[in-house]
């Protein structure tokens, strides 16, 4: 203790820079539009001057001077560091803004184009004796398939996720667990394209023939679905106190029981936005769809038997005419479409907030 | 002890005492369906190699190195060496272009914008994660690639000597794996924002704090603190993005015009990937042919399932790290 | 070194929420002064307010001046960034950055200013891992990552960081809480040596302790749950420990509330 007492009194030349005033120069709070307004009059003169067409190059030579001026200037006047401080700033705007620009002209363009021919005949016809060059027709036929597909792949893939979360959360102990957990990940990482082709496969090996039915693709949905479904249960089981589950079984009740009415109505609420949000997930799915349905101009109330259409595929082949008319269609059912996986979000996430589990946060 | 499970499963927890049938049904039940997920990933795997394997047997060209895929010709000659090259540049470009900007978007949302329009912000983009692909795919063929045709030119002027930005025939359309690139980037930008998001939100307050009191610029606190702190998550959130960049069809499908060629030019309307050549040959392929597709499939599942499980394994020895000093 | 803190009239929001009013005292120059009073009254805040950290809470707003010799922490073009290089902070938590070794976690602070040569580097290190009595125990793994330390030992990481670029002030915001009493003494040690050099403010919990480290003890209270809390009395840790003006001040070192 002494000999630093020692060593402190001998004033050492402090070699770090002297402390600073604490008062330094600082730019206005409005040079960064100032600098912003500069480099986009300074782009777009340039941008004239030398005739560029693309409105994109432009941007992009307003952006780098934007990012370089607010460095030059900021060093000037505040320093270095104020000055690299500005471009971290400069540069994560700007990500943000190119960000929104192509997500901000994918809804645009949906919700103008899509809104052409989207009307009551449009949500009631199917593409029945329907000249792909000629407009009308509609897509009913596709949304009887896409609910019927879904709703057998749901029917298929939440009891069975919902029980393997309930398994891992609740007796899940062991090697057959971990291995389980293990290849939820995996599976959350298949390729759509690739649950197509080992239903496909399996058709082959097992039946020998192509599939060509709506419930060949539910399978495929299904295999999609169920991984997500098990991570969100089991998120949701997680959130559930030891305490209720303890009470429960403290009362005598059987473990199944106490599982089936203390927690899963406890979870029930973020259960349900998993699923919905699953089903969000799967109901946009084009390429399973594609190999397994193959897809169909007319109304077919049957999944078992003979191709369905479905929404996210009806895009698909509806671009694939190549013409005005085909393409004013596939707006229209991409912007159902997105309606339906949007307000599908917005009530499962109504849901969880609202159902939220008091002791969650 | 429950029996409905085979006999190397681990005991469930209730096994100590006498067991009720109610007990033992739902028990077995659950476990049930952790098995049948298990054997569902066997199933795959088994199922489309079985498949492929015939197809690669009757293969006269070599299916790791040929260009072509003309599985219809008597004898057949396919390979996935196209589709392959073209699969990772694509997936590659999107990461250069996703990764950076879905970083600083992230760090928008929690350490720029105002709070309130991050909250809003990051729950718009968490509902654009949800956009099908198919609506990318048809905004991407009928709006972005048109709207390419400047920064083609653009870059094919001024870097046309870096090759990669070469453009053979300035006037094709822009339905190149340049474009499929960013079109992926612009796909996966929302879930490797939210996923980026979600881990430095986690962050511990006083890891910033301690940068803060140094006298630290906000970019100094992300720079000591919060990136350091995020990159195992952020990596991961990317290796996700990866997984459905390669994996992606729609998006491709769309807008690649495919041809059989391996080339440098990005900016070229050539190409193609695993996915969509299986969706473009699908429809006119026989039963042989099929079954090649299937295999080139196999080669795409084995090719997620290596970088998934690169991101898991980060992601576990992330857990670890943060315990060691929890 | 060390300057002196004039707080006058300070008063510190979260939001609409008026967390600490009208705050007024003077802190010399190589003292050590200690806040103490019941949870919530406000300490930490206003601790917090004497090198703007308060701001950086959601909702934080600071009236009031705070003077450090001649200059107003809150005055215009004060840049809250420098404000904080001259006044240190150590928390409640050790804080270690948690992927940096030993050596680099000292050495931030340093690089963040522009302190790039290896030798200069290497002896402002050795010196502030000495200032805080932590040179002996680590200079044979300084590579390794700081985060392995014992918790006492973290948080002596935390003070050398600290004073390794040289503060006018060090603010200690309950330093020991989190820590064994064998740390705890070690750090109290050390604060003794250190206010040769900083001026010293340390918020602590422990009375024991302010009567120990503190040549000048502050008291918050509050009215009641949601008033803002206020300084009841400044003086001599000796005066408020045997003596105090106030009746309240009393009434808590005591032990009859708190």
């Amino acid at each position: 203790m002494s000999d630093i007492l020692v060593e402190d009194k001998t004033p050492t030349p402090a070699p770090v820079p002297r402390t600073p005033r604490l008062a330094s120069r600082q730019l206005p709070k409005w040079a960064p539009l100032a600098i912003a307004a500069g480099a986009i009059a300074i782009a777009a003169a340039i941008g004239a001057g030398f005739g560029l067409d693309s409105k994109i190059q432009w941007g992009l030579i307003a952006l780098v001077l934007f990012v370089l001026g607010s460095y030059v200037i900021t060093a000037r006047v505040e320093g270095r560091r104020q000055a690299k401080d500005r471009v971290a700033t400069s540069l994560v705007w700007s990500s943000f803004i190119l960000a929104v620009i192509p997500l901000y002209s994918l809804v645009q363009t949906t919700i103008s184009n899509g809104s052409k021919v989207l009307d009551g005949t449009f949500l009631t016809h199917s593409m029945n004796n329907v000249l792909t060059i000629q407009p009308g027709g509609g897509i009913y036929h596709a949304i009887i398939g896409t609910v019927e597909q879904v709703a057998i792949a749901t029917a298929i893939a939440a009891p069975l996720g919902i029980l393997t979360a309930i398994y891992l959360v609740e007796y899940g102990k062991g090697a057959l667990a971990k291995w389980v957990t293990f290849f939820v990940d995996v599976m959350t990482g298949i390729p759509s394209i690739v649950a197509g082709l080992f239903i496909l496969s399996m058709w082959f090996v097992l039946l020998d023939k192509a599939p060509a039915t709506g419930f060949a693709g539910s399978l495929a949905l299904a295999i999609l679905m169920m991984p997500i479904v098990v991570r969100s249960t089991e998120e949701m089981l997680k959130l559930v106190p030891n305490e209720l589950r303890e009470a429960s079984l403290a009362l005598g009740v059987p473990k199944w029981r106490t599982i089936t009415k203390v927690v899963i109505p406890t979870a029930l609420g973020g259960i349900t936005t998993g699923v919905m949000l699953s089903i969000a997930r799967i109901a946009g799915e084009t390429a399973p769809i594609a190999l397994l349905v193959f897809g169909s101009n007319v109304i077919n109330n049957d999944p078992f038997k003979d191709p369905q259409a479905s929404l996210p595929l009806y895009i698909y082949q509806q671009y694939g005419n190549g013409n005005e008319p085909s393409y004013d269609r596939a707006w229209a059912a991409a912007l159902v479409l997105i309606a339906f996986v949007m307000i599908l979000n917005l009530v499962a996430r109504g849901i969880a907030r609202w159902k939220a589990p008091k002791t969650g946060r | 002890m429950t029996t409905t499970a085979p006999p190397s499963a681990a005991p469930p927890r209730a096994a100590k005492t006498v067991t009720r049938p109610g007990d033992r049904i739902f028990a077995g039940m659950s476990r049930g369906s952790g098995i049948f997920l298990l054997v569902v990933m066997a199933a795959i795997a088994v199922f489309l190699t079985v498949r492929a394997v015939s197809a690669i047997s009757k293969d006269h060209g070599n299916f790791l190195t040929t260009f072509e895929w003309n599985a219809g010709l008597n004898p057949p000659v396919f390979g996935i060496a196209v589709l392959a090259y073209g699969t990772i540049v694509s997936s590659v470009i999107a990461m250069l272009i996703a990764v950076p900007i879905a970083v600083g978007i992230a760090l928008f949302i929690t350490h720029y914008a105002p709070r309130r329009v991050g909250g809003v912000l990051a729950y718009v983009i968490d509902l654009l994660a949800a956009v099908p692909s198919i609506i990318y795919g048809l905004w991407g063929a009928i709006f972005l690639v048109p709207h390419m045709k400047g920064l083609n030119l653009w870059l094919d002027t001024y870097f046309g000597w870096t090759v990669i930005f070469d453009k053979q025939d300035p006037n094709s359309a822009a339905r190149s794996l340049f474009t499929v690139g960013i079109l992926l980037a612009i796909m996966i930008l929302p879930i490797i924002t939210n996923v980026s998001r979600e881990v430095i939100r986690q962050m511990p307050k006083m890891h910033e704090e301690a940068a803060l009191a140094l006298g630290a610029t906000r970019w100094e606190v992300i720079r000591l603190s919060v990136l350091p702190f995020a990159r195992s998550g952020i990596i991961s959130a990317s290796m996700l993005g990866l997984g459905r960049a390669l994996g992606e069809t729609m998006a491709v499908a769309t807008v690649l015009s495919a041809s059989p060629q391996l080339s440098a030019h990005l900016l070229d309307p050539l190409g193609g990937t695993f996915s969509q050549n299986i969706v473009a040959k699908f429809g006119e392929a026989d039963q042989f042919g099929r079954d090649a597709l299937i295999a080139s499939g196999l080669v795409l599942f084995f090719i997620t399932l290596l970088v998934n499980g690169a991101a898991r394994l980060i992601i576990a020895r992330r857990k670890e790290y943060s315990g060691a000093n929890a | 070194m060390a300057k002196r803190i004039d707080v006058s009239g300070l008063t510190a929001f979260y939001g609409g929420f008026k967390a600490i009013e009208d705050i007024s005292m003077t802190v010399e120059p190589r003292t050590v002064t200690a806040f103490i009073g019941p949870s919530g009254c406000g300490k930490s805040t206003f601790l917090r307010t004497l090198n703007r950290m308060h701001e950086v809470t959601p909702g934080g707003r600071v009236e009031g001046k705070v003077m450090l010799d001649d200059e107003n922490l809150y005055g215009s073009g004060v840049d809250p960034v420098t404000v904080r290089r001259t006044v240190g902070m150590v928390f409640q938590r050790p804080n270690p950055f948690p992927t940096m070794s030993i050596y680099d976690n000292v050495a931030a602070g340093l690089k963040l200013n522009g302190v790039r040569k290896k030798g200069e580097l290497d002896s402002i290190v050795e010196k502030s891992l000495k200032g805080a009595n932590l040179w002996n125990e680590v200079k044979d793994r300084l590579n390794k990552p700081g985060s392995g330390l014992s918790g006492g030992q973290q948080q002596r990481l935390c003070i050398a960081r600290a004073i390794a670029v040289e503060p006018q002030v060090l603010l200690m915001d309950e330093p020991c809480s989190a820590l064994d009493p064998i740390s705890t003494l070690a750090i109290e040690d050390l604060i003794g040596e250190l206010k040769t050099r900083f001026t010293i403010v340390i918020v602590t919990h422990n009375m024991q302790q302010a009567a120990r480290v503190s040549d000048r003890t502050a008291f918050f209270n509050l009215a009641a749950v949601g008033q803002p809390g206020k300084l009841i009395e400044i003086d001599d840790t000796e005066r408020i420990f045997s003596n105090p003006s106030v009746q309240a001040t009393e009434d808590y070192i005591s032990g009859r509330f708190g």
